[in-house]
């Protein structure tokens, strides 16, 4: 199985050993239809760098002759296609991982199919590749999936490319079909900004210039696929960033080590560096870097640890610990580019869950800006991305999130958006920039995160919605109610209808359509209120029961508290402070609750007040101890859980 | 700066994976097969949450059919590290006896393993078990998941696989389904057998040659390692220089003839020979894409 020139390995194992315990990882992806002679290619790198036992080989052989295509010689492709049922169709369906291994390098390589509606695993491929071999047809030269393939590779981040012209033997080995191909690839990667270009003429079926330079192309003096593979530098540009350490695992083994583990995503960290804790911006420094080979020295990108902090600060997973300098932006909006890959197409407004990092919150999307067209590269609208298609969108998380650029680090701006109710992986997101609020308040409505500003308050928005006759004592009691929250620290706003006629209500009359309006409006403002985190107190005669229920449909379960202030008629006739009955009565006033328009009674309302034989100061009272219960106004165990 | 080697690399990925399954699940087990793959896998868990010890305990499904000397191995290591080691064997199989001989290695490895494992973690109610499988192993293996979703009666559907895009793994399941994480996904058994050498980490003896007592039987020479092995009339075992490539139940486990007594010997052998390691299993020799079928049907 070793590589071919391993005489090493039968004279001198210990040596063969020591040289490969210090060889480097590549990993790449091939890119490609079964047509390009893809498959062929990967069997022809493994079965050239003799890695291909003989109990495969045998199965390799019958294979062949009983669903080869290449006649009774080996099909190298049925050596890496996988599953019985994409095998039976002859083309692969998946992304398939293969591993080779020279003295230089070991190799991993992300094999996915070309056709068109498989973008998802392309992308999945090319997430952790950090070299890119795009096939190409001599025959038929840069085409429109090579453009696609390219687009995919340079928006996923990979900035080495090699474009294997293959087939070349069909083309009676031309250097000027090899020559015109190159120049045309360059000219469109130049577009696109893929940088690092290598060509490389090769037949995959004949194996030129695959693993051995071949004689039948003179015009090339360049490497072949495979020396290239091995000499390839690909620093990573993570190493030079700032650092960055996604905590995964706090690690407490007894009282007297708290650490945080999790693998290095950018940068490099010694003992004594000063670090920020992202996203709550704590500074703190680095005491030891722990492993179970010891405390090391340093450490960089890459490479898994657990580190002890100088502080005891508050961390948890999901944060991400940076340079104190170079920390991480936080953010809760971003455009980036979606890449969907669920069956169903995107929702906009839907929630969903984003992990990045090791972080998981809940998100949303706004409709594409536009969605990019892969074989034209053209923006085109769209009212939503479906499956493969990938686009522009903005995106607001729930909570806000430590993050980067995609294209400055890929793993802390990469994410995937999971479906709450499947569970699937739906889209993988590429974060572009962050967006500022005032930049786009126009466009996004979820923008509003009540839970935010409550959490801010520290408190749970309610709305108490006292209805009752004109002189029940609503606004009296509602009044003291608001004295009281006020005073335990709620922060409150009174809304009352007498007081909302003067301004807002100033157009709305007292007919039966005009309180409707009066009650919806007023249950608008309460809604914008309680949006904003505040204790609302609502005043208002509000005489229908269907207005009541349209008003406690805008907010949830357990939002809306009705207070019924009831009171005989004939009471709060009797007190008439402000001889609105009177009125009423001698004509001068219509549509009067009471006299000439009806009250409807609450059916279940949360609380009911006894108006007629409680003091205001009691029924405010048992107001007030009503909402103080936990899960109204009271707090409620474990609830700050669910804000962290 | 220098970069990482590759074996610092798959190292350091393999931890990742082990944190970020510990982390998102309420009971990981690891599967604990006692070869050379579980050796590395708790290794690299030991390593991951060092100095805390590895938060799952280890479940061993047992088919009493076993190496002597696995069993010593893994007792002996389980006692230096203090583990905790659960073990199961199918009480079926107990009752019914199931053994190689008589019900054939199909029904024995199914009843025994795949039967038995399904009844251990659902015994246990875990939600997540780390497996020692690799993608090199066998080409349908090439397109698993490092987290691969199960069932609730621990089927593996191919087209319900999810992405796995960079380090992000998605681990949400619904009630009753559960998760497979393989953290040596990326390992090659030429990685496996590296790492082990630069490591030191402690393998069952029967992986170096030694003179063991054997029967050749349909050109497989099978170690005779205790007296429930049935012998034919006039079969006698004889001591020969063996080794074991994988290691399994013994009457279903091929021996390979072989002087390799140090781990350099046995690398330097397996680089030199042209069969690739699980040919030596009986399972893997039916139709061609049989690995699947038994994926499908929850054999890990």
């Amino acid at each position: 199985m070793a590589h071919a020139a391993d005489d090493l390995v039968a004279t001198d194992i210990g040596e063969y050993l020591r040289r490969h315990e210090n060889k480097s990882m590549l990993r790449f992806i091939t890119c490609g239809s079964v047509d390009d002679g893809k498959s062929t290619l990967i069997g022809r790198l493994l079965y050239d760098a003799k890695l291909v036992f003989a109990d495969h080989l045998e199965a390799l052989e019958a294979d062949s002759k009983r669903i080869g295509t290449q006649g009774d010689e080996l099909d190298f492709a049925l050596l890496v296609d996988g599953l019985a049922a994409e095998r039976e169709q002859g083309i692969t369906i998946d992304v398939a991982y293969r591993f080779f291994t020279t003295e230089r390098r070991k190799f991993i390589v992300a094999d996915t199919p070309g056709h068109e509606q498989y973008t998802r695993n392309m992308v999945t491929g090319a997430s952790t590749a950090e070299l890119a071999v795009i096939l190409v047809d001599a025959r038929k030269g840069v085409v429109t999936q090579t453009r696609r393939h390219s687009f995919l590779v340079s928006l996923l981040g990979i900035r080495h490319v090699v474009v294997a012209v293959n087939k070349l033997d069909l083309v009676d080995y031309s250097e000027e079909v090899f020559a015109g191909i190159e120049a045309d690839y360059r000219s469109f990667a130049d577009l696109i900004g893929i940088n690092d270009v290598t060509c490389i003429p090769i037949s995959a079926l004949n194996g030129d210039n695959v693993t051995t330079p071949s004689s039948r192309t003179p015009f090339y003096d360049g490497p072949t696929l495979l020396e290239h593979l091995e000499a390839v530098e690909v620093g990573d540009e993570r190493d030079a960033g700032p650092l960055r350490l996604p905590v995964q695992w706090v690690n407490r083994p007894n009282l007297d080590f708290r650490g945080f583990s999790g693998q290095i995503a950018g940068g490099s960290v010694r003992p004594g560096d000063q670090v920020r804790i992202m996203p709550a911006g704590t500074e703190t420094s680095i005491s030891r870097i722990v492993t179970a080979d010891g405390d090391l020295e340093e450490a960089s990108s890459g490479q898994s640890v657990t580190v002890t902090l100088a502080d005891e600060v508050d961390v948890s997973r999901g944060d991400v610990i940076t340079h104190a300098l170079a920390s991480a932006p936080v953010g809760d909006q971003f455009e980036c580019h979606l890449i969907w890959m669920g069956e169903e197409p995107m929702l906009p407004g839907r929630p969903y869950f984003l992990k990045i990092g090791t972080k998981t919150v809940g998100a949303t999307v706004t409709h594409p800006k536009f969605k990019i067209n892969v074989n034209t590269l053209e923006h085109e609208p769209a009212p939503t991305l479906g499956l493969n298609e990938i686009g522009v969108c903005n995106i607001s998380t729930d909570r806000p999130i430590s993050f980067d650029p995609y294209v400055e680090n890929r793993d802390t701006g990469g994410f995937i958006l999971i479906d709450r109710y499947t569970n699937a992986t739906v889209g993988a997101g590429l974060i572009s920039f962050e967006l500022r609020r005032s930049q786009n308040v126009h466009w996004q409505t979820t923008l509003v995160d009540r839970e935010a500003r409550a959490r801010l308050l520290g408190q749970q928005p309610r709305v108490v919605w006292f209805t009752g006759l004109s002189g029940a004592g609503k606004s009296t009691i509602a009044s003291l109610v608001e004295r009281r929250l006020f005073d335990q620290g709620f922060h409150t706003y009174l809304l009352d209808g007498d007081n909302l006629r003067h301004g807002l209500n100033r157009d709305v009359g007292f007919t039966s359509a005009d309180r409707v309006e009066n009650v919806r409006r007023a249950a608008e403002v309460a809604r914008i209120l309680v949006d904003a985190g505040i204790v609302v107190l609502a005043s208002f005669i509000s005489p229908f029961r269907a207005e009541r229920r349209m008003a406690r449909d805008l907010f949830e379960e357990g939002q809306f508290i009705e207070v019924h202030v009831d009171i005989p008629l004939a009471i709060a006739e009797g007190r008439d402070h402000k001889g609105l009955y009177a009125k009423a009565r001698r004509g001068e006033l219509t549509n009067f609750t009471g006299i000439d328009s009806p009250y409807e009674s609450p059916e279940k309302p949360e609380l009911h007040l006894d108006a007629a034989t409680l003091s205001v100061e009691e029924a405010a009272a048992s107001v007030v101890d009503y909402l103080l219960q936990p899960g109204i106004l009271g707090a409620t165990p474990g609830i700050e859980s669910l804000w962290i | 700066m220098s970069k990482l080697t590759h074996l610092q690399q798959l190292e350091s990925d393999s931890i990742q994976i082990f944190r970020e399954a510990v982390a998102e699940s309420e009971r990981p087990v690891m599967l604990y097969s006692v070869g050379k793959d579980s050796s590395v896998m708790l290794h690299l868990a030991l390593k991951a949450f060092y100095p805390s010890p590895p938060p799952f305990p280890l479940l061993h499904v047992d088919t009493t059919w076993k190496f002597q000397a696995m069993y010593e191995f893994r007792d002996a290591l389980v006692a230096r590290h203090q583990l905790e080691l659960l073990t199961y064997q199918n009480p079926d199989c107990i009752e019914r006896g199931i053994n190689p001989f008589d019900h054939g290695s199909a029904m024995h490895t199914d009843l025994w393993k795949t039967e038995g494992l399904k009844q251990a973690l659902d015994l246990h109610g875990f939600d997540l078990a780390f497996g020692g499988a690799r993608r090199d192993e066998e080409k349908s293996r090439a397109k698993e998941r490092i987290f691969s979703i199960r069932s609730a009666q621990h089927r593996w559907d191919p087209k319900q696989q999810r992405p796995e895009l960079w380090h992000l793994f998605n681990t949400r399941t619904r009630p009753g389904e559960s998760v497979r994480v393989f953290p040596l996904s990326n390992w090659t058994e030429l990685d496996v057998w590296q790492y082990i050498h630069l490591e030191e980490i402690p393998i069952v003896p029967l992986y170096l040659a030694a003179e063991r007592p054997v029967v050749e039987r349909d050109g497989t020479l099978i170690m005779v390692d205790d007296d429930r092995m049935p012998l034919a009339p006039g079969e006698v075992p004889e001591l020969r220089s063996i080794r074991f490539r994988t290691l399994g139940c013994y009457p279903l486990t091929g021996a390979v003839e072989s002087t390799a007594g140090t781990l350099e010997e046995i690398i330097q052998e397996m680089l030199l020979t042209t069969s690739s390691e699980r040919e030596g299993r009986v399972i893997d020799h039916d139709a061609s894409g049989s690995m699947e079928k038994k994926k499908q049907e929850g054999y890990f």
